[in-house]
C-alpha cells in the first residue's frame, strides 16, 4: 500500500483504489503500523467518514472546523468520535477561528486536523501562511466545491493554483496530496501526518466533493502513525530555556536566515517526496495528466480512446506540489501530445505545460461549476489531440 | 562614585548607602529578561509585563506557563516574558489560545493583546472564547489607540480623541462609539472573572496586580474564562509626554471606562443577566 519515498511507475489500474505505488511492495517505514477493526471485511464508507476516521486511526489529537458543504459529514463524524476517543473537537465561530485553534495546538505539541471546501480554505489563507512561518504541523483537508465565489457545492478543482502555487503571502510552499479514491485518501491521510511532522509543515489533502460525498468500500486496517519525537513543542518552559514559535523576524537579515532554512526543507521535500501513478503509460502516445475525481474519469477514458486504437495513458500526480515533473517528462517526452484533464479552466495545466518546456504539445479539457467531464468528452479530446500532432516516434516503429 | 557639583568645584558622593543587610525591598522577577524592552519611554507594557511576571513568578508557575503572543507593539512580549510563548496572526489569539489550553488543560495559557488586536480584528474570537468558557486567562491592554502603526483610532479611542485617522477627533456619529468589550464580555455566562484596572499610579497598579492574580487563580479553578482588562497609555500616540500621558489615563481615560471587578462567579461577583433559556422583562412594543 502507500508509503511515502516511493515513486509510482508502471501501470495497475484498480477498480476501487488506484494504489499510488505500482511496483513492487516497498516495506511500510517503521512509524506507520496498522489498526485492524474487529471486522476484516470491506465496510462501505463516506469520504468524508472515512479520511475522519482514517485521521483518529492515524492518532489526530485535536480536530477544529466549521460547518461548510461538502465536507460537514467530517466535521459530524469528529463530533461524535473524537470525544468518545477522549481527543479535541471544537466547532468554531469561523474557519479563521478553526485554523488558529489548530495552530495553538500543533505549538503545545498535538497532531491536529482541520476541515473545509474552498470559501472557507479562503479564510485560512493568512494562517496557512503562519503555521508555514512558524513551521507548524497541521493537516488541512479541502473538500473542493465549484468557484469563484460562493460558487455552487458540486465538485470542482478550481482550487489548484491556490493550493500549489501558495494559500497566503511570502516565500513558501506546502505539500499537497491528492487522492483518487476513498481508499487512497485514508491512506494520505497517515502520510500527510507523516510528512506534516517530518518536515514541520503544514500539509494539504486535495480532495473535491465528489471525494467527499461519494460512498466507496474500503479496507477497515486504517494506517497508524507513531508519536515523532520533537524538541520544539511549548509545555512550560521547566528545566530548559523557554521556547518562542513565531514568524515574525524584523531584522532582514534574520528573515531571510529564517527563510533559507524554509527552503532547504522544500528542496529536501521536491527531493524526497514527489508521488505520482501510472496506468497504462508503456506504449502511451497520448498522456492524460489528471488528479482526484477528473483521474477517474480519465482512467475510463483511456479505455475507450484505446479501444479506438489511440494508444492513451493515465499520468495521476500523487503529490501535486512538489509536481512530479521528471516524473511526468519521463513517461510522456516520446508521446505526441499532453493533454490535462481537470475540472477547472485550467490551473493543473499550467504545470504540466511548465514541466514539458514545450517537448510535446500539451492541450487542455476541463470542466468548471461542479460540472464533470465525460469519459466521452476526454476521448473527444484525445481525438482532437491526435488529429493537430504527428505522429511520436514510437508510434512509427509500431 | 562622584560627580562634580553644580557650580564644578568640589566634588558630591553619589554612592549609595549600604543597604540593610537582609532586606530586599526590589529586585528583577525572574521570569522577566534582562534585555531593555522596545517600548517608547512612558508606556505601560513594561509596567504590565512586569506585573505578570511577578504574579506568576509567585505563585511558582513560570515554568508551567504557555503564553499565546499577539500581533501590535506588545507582539514582542515573548522577547521580555521567559516563558514558552507561540505568536499569532493579529486578532487570532484567543482561537489560538483555545487549541494550545484544549490540547494541555494541565498548563496555564494567557492571551497578551492590545485593543487593536482584541477589540477590532478579534472581536469574533475573544467572544467566541469566553462564550464558549474555555480555561484561559486574557491579559487585554488598553490605550485607545494602535501604537506600533502609527497612532490610529482603534476601537476603543474615545470620543472626540484626535488620533491619526481621526484626525478631527473621534466624530461619534460617523464612527460610533468606544467599544466596551469588558462590559460586553460580562454577560456572558463562561466568563468567570472580567475585570478593568490601570496603570495611572502606584495604587492602581497594585491593583492591576491583584486583578492579574486572580485571573490566573481562577484559570487554576478551571471553571471558565478570565479576562482583566488594563487601561494604559500611548505618549507617542497620544502626541504626550510620558506624564501628561499618565495624568490623562488618570483623569480622562479612567472618567471614560469604569474600573473594578464585574465579574467573579466563584466569589458571587455575577451580574444577573437575560440568557437564552430565560425570560427578561422588555416594554411593550
Amino acid at each position: 500500500m502507500a508509503v511515502l519515498d516511493r515513486p509510482a511507475t508502471a501501470d495497475r489500474p484498480d477498480p476501487i483504489a488506484s494504489p499510488p505505488g505500482t511496483g513492487g511492495e516497498a516495506t511500510p517505514p517503521a512509524e506507520v503500523a496498522r489498526v485492524h477493526a474487529l471486522r476484516t471485511e470491506r465496510l462501505l464508507m463516506k469520504g468524508n467518514e472515512a479520511i475522519a476516521e482514517a485521521a483518529i486511526a492515524a492518532g489526530c489529537d485535536a480536530y477544529f472546523g466549521y460547518p461548510i458543504t461538502p465536507q460537514a459529514e467530517l466535521l459530524e463524524w469528529m463530533a461524535r468520535r473524537m470525544p468518545e476517543e477522549g481527543r479535541g473537537f471544537v466547532q468554531a465561530e469561523s474557519e479563521i477561528a478553526a485554523i488558529n485553534m489548530a495552530l495553538g495546538a500543533a505549538a503545545a505539541g498535538a497532531r491536529v486536523l482541520v476541515s473545509s471546501s474552498s470559501p472557507g480554505i479562503s479564510l485560512m489563507a493568512e494562517t496557512m501562511s503562519y503555521l508555514a512561518g512558524s513551521r507548524l504541523p497541521v493537516v488541512v483537508i479541502n473538500v473542493m466545491r465549484g468557484g469563484p465565489g460562493l460558487g455552487s457545492i458540486g465538485a470542482a478543482q478550481g482550487d489548484y493554483l491556490q493550493a500549489t502555487k501558495g494559500h497566503g503571502h511570502g516565500d513558501y510552499h506546502v505539500p499537497v496530496l491528492a487522492p483518487s479514491s476513498i481508499g487512497e485518501a485514508i491512506e494520505l491521510v497517515g502520510d500527510a501526518f507523516l510528512l506534516a511532522e517530518r518536515y514541520r509543515t503544514p500539509v494539504m489533502i486535495l480532495a473535491d466533493g465528489i471525494l467527499g460525498q461519494a460512498m466507496e468500500p474500503v479496507d477497515p486496517a486504517f494506517p497508524r502513525i507513531a508519536a515523532q519525537a520533537a524538541d520544539w513543542i511549548l509545555d512550560g518552559a521547566a528545566g530548559r530555556e523557554p521556547r518562542v514559535l513565531r514568524s515574525l523576524h524584523l531584522a532582514p537579515a534574520d528573515l531571510e536566515a529564517h527563510n533559507d532554512v524554509l527552503q532547504a526543507t522544500y528542496h529536501e521535500i521536491v527531493e524526497r517526496e514527489v508521488r505520482w501513478a501510472g496506468e497504462q503509460l508503456d506504449d502511451a502516445d497520448v498522456v492524460l495528466v489528471a488528479y482526484g475525481t477528473a483521474a477517474r474519469v480519465a482512467r475510463t477514458a483511456v479505455e475507450r480512446a484505446r479501444a479506438e486504437g489511440m494508444h492513451a495513458g493515465l499520468f495521476r500526480p500523487i503529490t501535486l506540489w512538489p509536481f512530479p515533473v521528471d516524473g511526468l517528462r519521463s513517461v510522456a517526452l516520446g508521446a505526441r501530445a499532453v493533454i490535462a484533464v481537470e475540472m477547472s479552466a485550467g490551473q493543473l495545466v499550467e504545470d504540466v505545460r511548465l514541466a514539458m518546456e514545450g517537448d510535446v504539445p500539451v492541450f487542455h479539457h476541463g470542466r468548471t461549476g461542479g460540472m464533470v467531464p465525460s469519459p466521452d468528452e476526454v476521448v473527444d479530446a484525445v481525438r482532437r489531440a491526435w488529429s493537430r500532432t504527428p505522429a511520436s516516434p514510437t508510434e512509427d516503429v509500431r | 562614585m562622584t560627580a562634580p557639583s553644580r557650580n564644578g568645584s568640589t566634588p558630591v558622593t553619589t554612592a549609595t548607602p549600604p543597604a540593610a543587610p537582609g532586606r530586599l525591598v526590589y529586585e528583577r522577577p525572574a521570569l522577566l529578561a534582562t534585555k531593555p524592552t522596545s517600548y517608547c519611554p512612558g508606556c505601560g507594557h513594561g509596567i504590565i509585563h512586569r506585573l505578570i511576571a511577578e504574579v506568576l513568578g509567585e505563585m511558582d508557575l513560570g515554568a508551567q506557563t504557555i503564553l499565546v503572543g499577539s500581533v501590535g507593539c506588545s507582539v514582542f512580549a515573548y522577547d521580555y516574558l521567559r516563558l514558552d510563548a507561540v505568536e499569532s496572526p493579529h486578532g487570532r489569539a484567543a482561537a489560538v489560545a483555545t487549541g494550545v489550553k484544549r490540547y494541555r488543560p494541565d498548563r496555564i495559557v494567557f492571551t497578551y493583546q492590545g485593543d487593536g488586536d482584541l477589540a477590532a480584528i478579534g472581536t469574533a474570537e475573544i467572544v467566541h472564547a469566553a462564550a464558549r468558557g474555555e480555561r484561559f486567562t486574557t491579559i487585554f491592554v488598553n490605550n485607545g489607540i494602535y501604537g506600533m502603526t502609527g497612532g490610529q483610532m482603534a476601537p476603543t479611542t474615545l470620543a472626540g480623541q484626535k488620533t491619526t485617522s481621526s484626525p478631527l477627533g473621534r466624530d461619534t456619529s460617523v464612527v460610533g462609539f468606544p467599544l466596551p468589550v469588558t462590559e460586553m464580555l460580562s454577560l456572558l455566562p463562561g466568563v468567570q472573572y472580567a475585570a478593568r484596572t490601570s496603570v495611572a499610579d502606584p495604587g492602581l497598579i497594585g491593583k492591576s496586580k491583584a486583578a492579574i492574580r486572580r485571573a490566573f487563580e481562577v484559570q487554576q479553578e478551571g471553571n471558565g474564562f478570565a479576562i482583566v482588562e488594563i487601561l494604559s497609555t500611548c505618549p507617542v500616540g497620544w502626541g504626550m509626554t510620558p506624564t501628561a500621558a499618565m495624568d490623562r489615563l488618570a483623569s480622562t481615560v479612567m472618567d471614560a471606562y469604569t474600573t473594578g471587578t464585574f465579574v467573579d462567579r466563584a466569589k458571587g461577583i455575577a451580574p444577573s443577566l437575560p440568557q437564552p433559556g430565560t425570560k427578561m422583562a422588555t416594554a411593550e412594543a
